[in-house]
């Protein structure tokens, strides 16, 4: 059971999506990377279960390599809420 | 350059009686390495009445500080060994850290340690010093600590039942029988590659030079440590307070560093220069390039040998785990191998000092690889996370959570030790088994005194004995009883009204500041049982004989009640 939440949680997605990409559109590389660090580390400390954090961790480096269940899972998700 | 503050003690060879007795002799225990690790197994085995031979190949203590931070547990260990006030008087105490990034404070922390403890969280003390003090203590224990120095080991015999060592003194060879060998000969043991054992586990390429110099400075008694800063570009710095005005400066290298180059004096001298000014005025004392690895053995017993100290675990030096790893492992290790020598114990406990020990090293292993890790990152992107770490810190106090430049040494708790009974449930808080007595200050006979001076050596149940009339008779019963059943046991008995007849042999104790009861969790009647070094096995808030003397045994290693009948589950 996982204890993440996979289940659309937003107050407003659209306005969130909005803040994230004009937070960059004017950034180096660089700079975004350093925005995204600093991003994970105040986002995590405001979920602070370390068990959540670890299955967000699992889950965005499983994406990447696209193999597991929980990739499927997540892919599920998205396509329930379109 | 030649230290200026220390002259180090030669201790003499001396011709081994061996070699006039066909050239063979047996101990008890003969223990390979006079460092730390090895030192203080000569004077606890010693201390309890165990017979060992230490052998050594040089001829005086630690050449250079190197090891330089002792720690609260480490401390009591010294002070059950009968050293403890020296350390602590000849020590720096310190408690607050600062943490700079480039040329800013980000912030500082205060150990803020709890009061009523005998030891602070931590005192800086040069190893020669503390090398130096065993020694002395031990030589105090001459009668059954035979230190033996320019004594090589060359080789050794490993059998089920039988060990042996085979000893290169400027006289000629001779061989010693023993029951037990305890390795402690460092980092490359020798005895270890004698033996084919592998250590396994990481190894890092960052260099480091340590730079003790000598100065009158007006830097306070802190641990400081800098990310980044303009004296070291891109590395960090520890600079850090030891005993006669002498300033450890610890200067990450990084990795492929031209160590050569980094140790010639002109060079070491513009480094300082450029992080003191100048016209700063020292002297510098002792230089020193070193890497270090994270690892450990896959077990610490081999038949009738022991592992113990850098010769079975290895960690990288921030959080000072090293020196009070090993410390704290004979700690552990001691107190069996006298049981099992006076035939009072199964080999069985000896197996608990592998299982606990490697739970220690794995903590502590996975602990310094983490504070490594922060330090020196690995990637560009673990760089990134580490420098916006340090940027949140200097203005969120979370992100302060995050920064790692060591994390201090503690002692690890014995989770599921084979040696523990299962915790009383009734207990709400207190020390709970597996995890070492905290101190309080308490008073005996009139005057004042602390609580883990009472314990050690011998296992000890603290009593609970505020209580009264008829259950004062009961638990002078129970007590008696008990006695008479494990004569090993020693009794403290807190706080009995003056009225009431305490059993004889016992030590009864007043607890003026509440912080016993407190520290412990205790009501009227409960007690605990403590292993002799200290750590708690048991605990009852209504203990009878029988389930103490069960403790008791379970806690020298017979097979205990299952595991899986765990009453905090129940």
């Amino acid at each position: 059971m996982p204890k993440l939440n996979l289940e659309p949680n937003l107050t407003d997605p659209d306005a969130f999506y909005e803040a994230l990409t004009d937070v960059h559109r004017r950034c180096t590389p660089e700079t975004s990377e350093r925005i995204n660090a600093r991003l994970v580390l105040l986002l995590a400390n405001h979920v602070g279960d370390v068990e959540v954090l670890r299955e967000a961790i699992e889950i965005a480096a499983a994406s990447d390599r696209r193999v597991t269940a929980t990739d499927a899972r997540t892919a599920e998700t998205h396509e329930g809420s379109r | 350059m030649k230290p200026s503050t220390y002259v180090s003690p030669v201790y003499p060879y001396r011709r081994p009686p061996e070699l006039d007795q066909g050239g063979q002799g047996n101990c008890p225990v003969v223990i390979v390495g006079g460092g730390p690790t090895g030192l203080t197994a000569a004077v606890d085995l010693a201390q309890q009445g165990v017979r060992c031979v230490l052998l050594d190949d040089n001829d005086t203590v630690s050449v250079g500080s190197r090891a330089i931070c002792f720690a609260k547990r480490t401390l009591e260990v010294f002070d059950r060994l009968g050293c403890g006030d020296r350390m602590l008087a000849k020590g720096v105490t310190w408690q607050v850290g600062k943490v700079f990034s480039r040329e800013r404070q980000i912030y500082e922390f205060n150990l803020l340690p709890e009061g009523g403890h005998k030891m602070p969280a931590f005192i800086n003390l040069q190893q020669y010093y503390v090398e130096q003090y065993l020694v002395e203590r031990a030589q105090q224990l001459a009668s059954l600590a035979d230190l033996r120095w320019r004594h090589r080991v060359v080789g050794v015999q490993s059998r089920p039942d039988t060990t042996r060592v085979q000893v290169r003194t400027e006289d000629g060879d001779y061989w010693l029988d023993c029951e037990y060998l305890i390795v402690a000969d460092g980092a490359n043991s020798d005895l270890r590659r004698m033996l084919d054992l592998a250590c396994q586990g990481q190894v890092f390429n960052d260099h480091f030079l340590i730079t003790d110099v000598v100065m009158e400075a007006p830097f306070p008694t802190e641990r400081w440590f800098w990310f980044d800063p303009p004296f070291n570009p891109n590395q960090s710095v520890l600079l850090h307070r030891q005993p006669d005005n002498v300033w450890r400066i610890d200067f990450q290298l990084g990795p492929g560093a031209d160590t050569d180059a980094a140790i010639d004096e002109s060079a070491i001298r513009e480094r300082i220069a450029r992080m003191l000014g100048p016209d700063a005025e020292y002297k510098l004392e002792w230089v020193s390039v070193y890497t270090f690895r994270c690892q450990k053995m896959d077990s610490f017993r081999h038949n009738r040998v022991f592992f113990a100290g850098d010769a079975a675990h290895q960690v990288s030096p921030f959080g000072a785990r090293g020196a009070n790893g090993g410390i704290q492992g004979i700690d552990n290790l001691c107190w069996k191998l006298v049981r099992v020598l006076r035939g009072e114990a199964p080999d069985a406990l000896l197996e608990s000092y592998d299982l606990e020990q490697q739970q220690t090293a794995r903590e502590n292993i996975r602990n310094s690889t983490r504070s490594t890790d922060f330090i020196t990152p690995k990637n560009h992107i673990s760089r990134v996370f580490r420098d916006c770490t340090l940027e949140l810190a200097e203005h969120y106090p979370f992100a302060r959570t995050l920064v790692n430049s060591g994390r201090l040494s503690r002692p690890c708790h014995y989770r599921g030790s084979p040696l523990s009974t299962p915790d009383d449930p009734s207990f709400g808080g207190g020390a709970a088994p597996g995890t070492p007595m905290p101190d309080a200050p308490v008073m005996r006979d009139g005057r004042q005194g602390w609580l883990l001076n009472l314990f050690g050596d011998q296992f000890a149940l603290l009593v609970d004995a505020r209580v009264s009339d008829s259950a004062a008779r009961r638990l002078a019963q129970t007590l008696g009883r008990l006695q008479r059943r494990v004569p090993e046991l020693r009794l403290v008995l807190v706080g009995p009204d003056a009225g009431e007849p305490a059993p004889a042999g016992s030590t009864v104790i007043s607890d003026p500041e509440g912080l016993v009861v407190r520290r412990y969790g205790l009501s009227p009647g409960a007690a605990y049982l403590i292993r002799p070094d200290q750590y708690v096995c048991a605990r009852w808030t209504e203990p009878d004989p029988d389930a103490i003397e069960t403790a008791v045994r379970v806690a020298l290693g017979a097979a205990g009640q299952p595991r899986e009948v765990s009453h905090a589950q129940a």
